[in-house]
């Protein structure tokens, strides 16, 4: 049980995470609760597998698992957009019908045989720092570096670029934005399908790289809405989302290595003696998505800061409001 | 029954089978022959009195999570976590009989109520923790009781592998005869027709507990502070209702009507803990809340149907069409609600022209 070993793994892990993460944050900054993560992020897993299988171009999978998992998303735009329909139900709805999806259209996959994934590599230069060298940038898979360039860049698109603050502002204040000319429901249905985008390649990122393969509703097991809880947690700050993101996917990794060894920290390790043990191990990253909430909420109460404005509410013109 | 409610109903049917049909065309481009499907499913759940009495085991759960599901959604308290409090209401009705709390040559006339006791006070705790981390500390309430579910799920397979494992399979031993609901087949003995029939108790347990919510959400003074506070918080706030409070007592509520789905489900049908006990009977509570329009007595029919889709569905291929076709009538069903909506914005409209 090598700390370094976990955290790596746990860096890849939580890469699936931040994609999902980051997704939801762009769709919930312009006002729109997308519950139907974990149904996109299933549909871009299964497209991801099955493409990658057919055409033995695991790049291509990623293409296609995004683009439909975008395509997927805008049926809840469209619900909760254009029809003005309650952004919760339609968010569950999205998760059955992607759930759906994915299970008819992936029928057989978990049989298929071996497929191409995508390439890990080590960075020159940057692998021989101490500690940060081995974690972060030795034999990390692609799509590891990709998440890491994600972070920078969405917190700068959203804080310091005229699109970022139009998007700012259609979640915040649309009465307002629309005054200035910017088109609410455009912009909306534009970071609902970014949400889609990043739900799909965080699919993908499962099924072709992190824990390779399809095992219907087990590839996913509820990351989706973890990631729900931890764009609340981060506040709808991408630095925080991505903090939230590696350290679950480091305690998804600890709890799969810590049933290991037979020692811990020279003492007997019961989890090793006692496999049933492993159960509550299982509860852990679902109650500390409950207990990161509390935290979340608490702060947000004392700080005074919390959720877009107009989050959740359909933007009606010439209605009183937000 | 006024206008606007007729319209409703036919809407929702309507969205049904916009659903069917949609639900018709992937299985075709899957390479299915949809028609046949269909007619087989319709079938196998209504086609004789044996399944059509199957059909009805199959509602009996549902009726009871879309019940736990319609009183939160009533007050706008989201509570996602049906799945898990089921499991826990399973797990409390075991734990009665497991523990043993009371032996197995204990009376059912108090076994069983013992065991309904317990099941809907399990479910009750798994629905008041998101109702008190709601209520004390706003927290999501749609997230954190989608978590339990997960945990609820550990939890019960840590007593069903570890605790009350019979000889190391992955289930408990079978419950004695005294913690069994009564089926109809019990009756055959007087009435031969009723051999084979698997309907039992729980059905019963069910359509009073549809009574009995209809009647607090429409006849009582809690369900018109429910109403009023999903309707309007401020205005329920101005009133002095105390909306934290009440939010934990829906939230118990609701956790108690799954848990008892889930104690009815162990105790009339599968006889043991086991882990396979729900193909998912709290998320499609979701759904038939939602066809039902929240109402509690219409929420009996829509059971009814989902039961049959759930019943035919575990015999056709693929094996994911039943979710397919539930997500594809929940959104069938939100878009359908636009139309409604549209339709009256229409008539405001010439009137005031």
């Amino acid at each position: 049980m090598d700390p370094i070993i976990i955290l790596q793994a746990g860096v890849a892990s939580g890469t699936v995470l931040l994609f999902a993460t980051i997704g939801e944050l762009f769709a919930e900054r312009s006002g729109v609760m997308n519950l139907g993560v974990e149904g996109m992020m299933l549909i871009g897993a299964m497209s991801a597998f099955s493409v990658a299988i057919a055409t033995s171009n695991p790049w291509l999978g990623v293409l296609v698992a995004m683009l439909v998992a975008g395509l997927l998303s805008q049926v809840h735009a469209v619900i909760t957009i254009q029809f003005q329909a309650d952004q919760v139900v339609s968010g569950l709805a999205l998760t059955f019908l992607g759930t759906g999806l994915s299970l008819v259209f992936g029928e057989g996959l978990s049989a298929a045989g071996a497929v191409s994934l995508l390439p890990s590599y080590t960075i020159p230069g940057l692998s021989v720092l101490p500690i940060l060298g081995p974690i972060l940038f030795t034999n990390q898979n692609i799509l590891v570096y990709l998440g890491f360039l994600t972070i920078p860049l969405t917190w700068y698109y959203i804080n310091r670029t005229r699109q970022g603050m139009h998007l700012r502002a259609v979640g915040e204040f649309p009465a307002a934005a629309d005054a200035l000319g910017i088109n609410v429901a455009r912009l909306r249905y534009i970071y609902v399908f970014v949400g889609g985008l990043f739900a799909g390649l965080s699919g993908a990122a499962i099924s072709l790289a992190i824990s390779p393969g399809w095992f219907s509703q087990l590839t996913t097991s509820g990351q989706g809405w973890i990631a729900i809880g931890l764009v609340i947690f981060a506040q709808w700050n991408p630095i925080r989302a991505a903090v939230g993101s590696y350290a679950f996917g480091a305690l998804r990794r600890l709890i799969f290595d810590i049933q290991g060894p037979t020692k811990i920290l020279g003492l007997r390790n019961p989890f090793f003696y006692n496999s049933y043990l492993g159960f509550f191990l299982q509860m852990l990253p679902f109650a500390f998505t409950i207990i990161v909430l509390v935290i979340g909420s608490r702060e947000a109460m004392r700080k005074r800061i919390g959720a877009p404005a107009a989050l959740g509410l359909p933007y009606i013109r010439g209605e009183r409001g937000l | 029954m006024d206008q606007s409610k007729w319209l409703g109903l036919a809407v929702s049917t309507g969205a049904v089978v916009v659903a069917l049909i949609l639900g018709g065309v992937i299985l075709f481009l899957v390479g299915g022959n949809p028609v046949r499907t269909y007619i087989f499913m319709a079938k196998a759940s209504f086609g004789s009195l044996g399944v059509l009495s199957d059909t009805l085991t199959k509602a009996t759960p549902l009726i009871l999570t879309g019940l736990a599901c319609a009183i939160a959604f009533r007050m706008r308290l989201w509570n996602i976590g049906a799945e898990g409090q089921f499991f826990l209401g399973a797990f409390g009705a075991s734990a009665v009989v497991l523990t043993p709390l009371l032996g197995a040559d204990t009376s059912p006339w108090i076994m069983l109520p013992a065991m309904m006791l317990a099941g809907a006070l399990a479910g009750a705790l798994w629905g008041f923790i998101p109702g008190y981390l709601k209520a004390r500390f706003d927290v999501n309430e749609i997230i954190s009781s989608l978590m339990m579910n997960y945990i609820a799920i550990a939890w019960n397979n840590f007593f069903i592998f570890a605790v009350w494992s019979e000889g190391g399979f992955q289930m408990s031993p079978q419950f004695p005869r005294s913690a069994w609901l009564p089926r109809l087949t019990n009756y055959s003995q007087s009435a031969p027709i009723l051999q084979g029939l698997t309907t039992h108790m729980g059905l019963i347990i069910g359509l009073v507990a549809a009574v009995i919510i209809w009647w607090i959400v429409f006849r009582s003074r809690w369900g018109y502070e429910i109403r009023l506070i999903g309707d309007n918080p401020r205005a329920a706030r101005y009133a002095g209702i105390n909306i934290a409070r009440n939010t934990i007592l829906v939230m118990m509520l609701s956790g108690a009507l799954a848990g008892l789905a889930g104690m009815s489900e162990i105790s009339g049908v599968v006889h043991r803990l086991q882990g396979s006990i729900s193909p998912g009977y709290g998320f499609t509570g979701i759904i038939i809340a939602w066809l039902a329009k929240l109402n509690p007595l219409i929420i009996i029919p829509v059971s009814i149907l989902f039961g049959a889709l759930i019943l035919a569905g575990r015999e056709i291929q693929p094996s994911g069409i039943p979710t397919l076709l539930q997500g594809i009538i929940l959104v069938s069903l939100i878009a359908s609600d636009f139309l409604l909506r549209y339709k009256i914005r229409f008539t405001k409209r010439t009137q005031e022209a």
